[in-house]
């Protein structure tokens, strides 16, 4: 029998080679701004510890390259995306010198390339699993609790991303929740404002391409622009509408960005409100005038439940789309984890950027697998009803 | 007559767009009551034209770059060699949607320094996505009778492809490179805190100097940009349909 090899494990073992042989492992720098050196695997570890990351990537990259069974495949990548992760922590410690409070270890480009590769392998055996909705969940929960017991154990303590967090700890923990505030508040108000509107839009014919048209529009103007262009309009209501300052509304700050947020989300909630009734069948709506429902209950009991799958969709946009953009809103003083962004750009720490960057895009991870769980589960549980 | 309306809309915003790029000094007393404390009312710092050329420029290079990798991909993920990336390359798409612009575009800059390059980085990451995925639902539903015709007249895959797949999904394709236009000409202003030239750059100087005129005619050319292109694009994808027979309306 010939050895036969699997195709993604072509492209994994090529990037696996490239980044343990020869990319850099660690960047050292004597100070948090100035350039790094790179340090490739075996320079960044204890002897020891480098040979045996070695032989657990190699070893990993093999069973990717060789058609496996899919058990061995997920184990490999685990035991690799582990030991990478543990080690990443080792390597902080063992480069920097004892007692030095001004040097940064960051992990470097192979580094990234090792965890993007195996990542790949993880993603690929997952998606040929076939995973139910809730173990969907379930693994997401399982990575969240791993990253949380490298953070508390201190292990990665020694890395710059951690030393710019120990000296940020209150203000970064402020912004996570204004970001998560922001983007979370001006979906629940999308929700409020979008969903009714939709179901206007989908009864009365004439409103719908006059609405869905300006929030169309609404979609094209930068969202920089939006965030600046409402300072003015909310700075006049402050001054002018009492009451208004007293419940925070200002000119600058977060009451912009959570209107500019809220504008962005209508189109999504509208639209799919109107595209999720109308799929409603016919036969539905006929059956349920039948047996003599009124207009109200046809609503809440035959059309809603039916489009809310399609509904939970626009939503699903929404928030991803919203944790992405509130870290705009940093740049009208609306906070966020975009200040740590924006800051990290205007110093040129990247270590800072990526404070800010990887909590936004581990959040807007989250939330799109969390939803996804959540469409699947109402559109099977429709089915099933359907079927019954 | 009611069927010219909007064409004559799109005429007038469309005049009104290049007249403002061309001379903006004659709308001065316009924008004159937006600014305070005698701060100049058209954008002083550079010329609107060129700061729109270089927004439009960047948009094109990254999405003609991003409309080859994705058709490119998308035709290999349905060709039988390389059947075995396609669910992977569903869920990759599906992941690389989670990631915000701002973030790839800041990480981007270790990686090859300020200016054009992460902007150009970030709209080619952002733009790849729904051409990718509207080339592989094109090409995943082409209707089964025509493609077992295709094969039944002895031509090869090559000639399938050229011929039948691709000419049959354009128009979806097409939906997919209009998406991503739109989303690259908004975030495009995005890369002017990175220092990239674009019409961003407007906006940005209006939001540190508190000037309000800056912010409002960066956005609305940004803006008036993108729904012409979206109309335009619109226009040429009916067509396309219409040509293949599928008549869009």
């Amino acid at each position: 029998m010939s050895i036969r090899f699997d195709k993604l494990g072509v492209v994994i073992a090529a990037i696996v080679a490239y980044a343990a042989l020869a990319a850099p492992f660690a960047t050292f720098r004597a100070n948090r701004i100035v350039p790094g050196q790179a340090r490739p695997i075996l320079e960044a570890l204890p002897p020891t510890l480098g040979i045996l990351l070695l032989a657990i990537v190699i070893a990993a990259a093999i069973v990717a390259l060789l058609r496996t069974p899919l058990i061995l495949r997920l184990a490999a990548s685990l035991a690799a995306l582990i030991a990478l992760a543990v080690l990443i922590g080792v390597a902080g410690g063992f480069l920097t010198p004892a007692g030095n409070t001004f040097a940064r270890v960051a992990p470097a480009s192979g580094f990234w390339l090792l965890i993007f590769a195996f990542t790949l392998l993880l993603a690929d055996v997952l998606t040929r699993l076939n995973l139910s909705p809730w173990s969907r969940v379930g693994v997401l929960v399982l990575a969240a609790l791993a990253i949380a017991v490298l953070l508390v154990s201190g292990s990665w303590d020694s890395l710059s991303i951690l030393k710019e967090y120990g000296s940020r700890v209150d203000s970064f923990w402020a912004e996570a929740s204004k970001h998560v505030s922001l983007a979370l508040g001006s979906l629940a108000g999308a929700v409020i404002v979008g969903i009714p509107l939709g179901i206007l839009c989908h009864r009365v014919e004439k409103l719908r391409a006059g609405v869905l048209n300006v929030l169309n529009i609404i979609q094209t103007i930068p969202s920089i622009a939006l965030f600046g262009l409402l300072i003015a309009p909310l700075g006049w209501v402050a001054v002018h509408v009492p009451g208004a300052a007293a419940v925070g509304i200002r000119g600058i700050g977060t009451a912009p960005a959570f209107v500019a947020l809220f504008l962005y989300s209508l189109l999504p909630v509208v639209a799919n409100t109107v595209v999720g009734l109308a799929g409603v069948p016919r036969a539905a709506n006929d059956a349920a005038r039948g047996v003599g429902m009124t207009d109200r209950q046809r609503l809440f009991d035959v059309e809603f439940p039916l489009a809310f799958p399609v509904i939970l969709t626009g939503i699903r946009i929404v928030l991803v789309q919203n944790i992405g953009l509130a870290t705009i809103a940093a740049l009208i003083g609306g906070g966020g984890f975009g200040v740590f962004v924006f800051q990290g750009v205007g110093q040129t720490a990247m270590d800072l950027v990526l404070l800010g960057a990887l909590p936004t895009v581990a959040l807007a991870f989250a939330a799109a697998i969390i939803l996804d769980a959540v469409i699947e589960m109402t559109a099977t549980k429709r089915r099933v009803v359907e079927t019954a | 007559m009611k069927a010219w309306l909007p064409a004559l809309l799109r005429l007038a915003v469309l005049a009104l767009l290049v007249v403002f790029i061309t001379s903006p000094g004659w709308f001065e007393p316009l924008l004159k009551p937006l600014t305070e404390n005698g701060a100049p009312a058209i954008y002083n710092q550079g010329s609107l034209l060129t700061l729109t050329l270089q927004h439009l420029r960047t948009v094109l290079v990254a999405t003609v770059a991003a409309t080859i990798v994705a058709v490119a991909l998308a035709i290999l993920v349905t060709r039988p060699a390389g059947a075995e990336f396609l669910p992977l390359s569903r869920s990759l798409v599906n992941i690389g949607q989670t990631f915000p612009p701002v973030a790839v575009l800041a990480l981007a800059v270790p990686a090859v320094g300020f200016g054009e390059k992460p902007t150009l980085i970030a709209l080619f990451l952002y733009g790849l996505l729904p051409i990718f995925e509207n080339a592989l639902t094109a090409l995943t539903t082409l209707p089964g009778n025509v493609m077992e015709a295709a094969r039944g007249a002895g031509m090869t895959g090559w000639q399938r492809l050229m011929k039948v797949e691709l000419p049959l999904s354009a128009p979806v394709i097409l939906g997919g490179i209009r998406l991503s236009v739109v989303i690259s000409l908004a975030t495009a202003t995005i890369g002017s805190t990175v220092a990239a030239k674009t019409l961003g750059e407007v906006i940005i100087a209006g939001l540190i100097s508190n000037n309000l005129a800056f912010v409002l005619q960066g956005g609305l050319i940004v803006a008036a940009l993108a729904v012409l292109i979206y109309d335009g694009l619109s226009a040429i994808e009916r067509y396309a349909a219409r040509r293949m027979g599928q008549g869009a309306e």
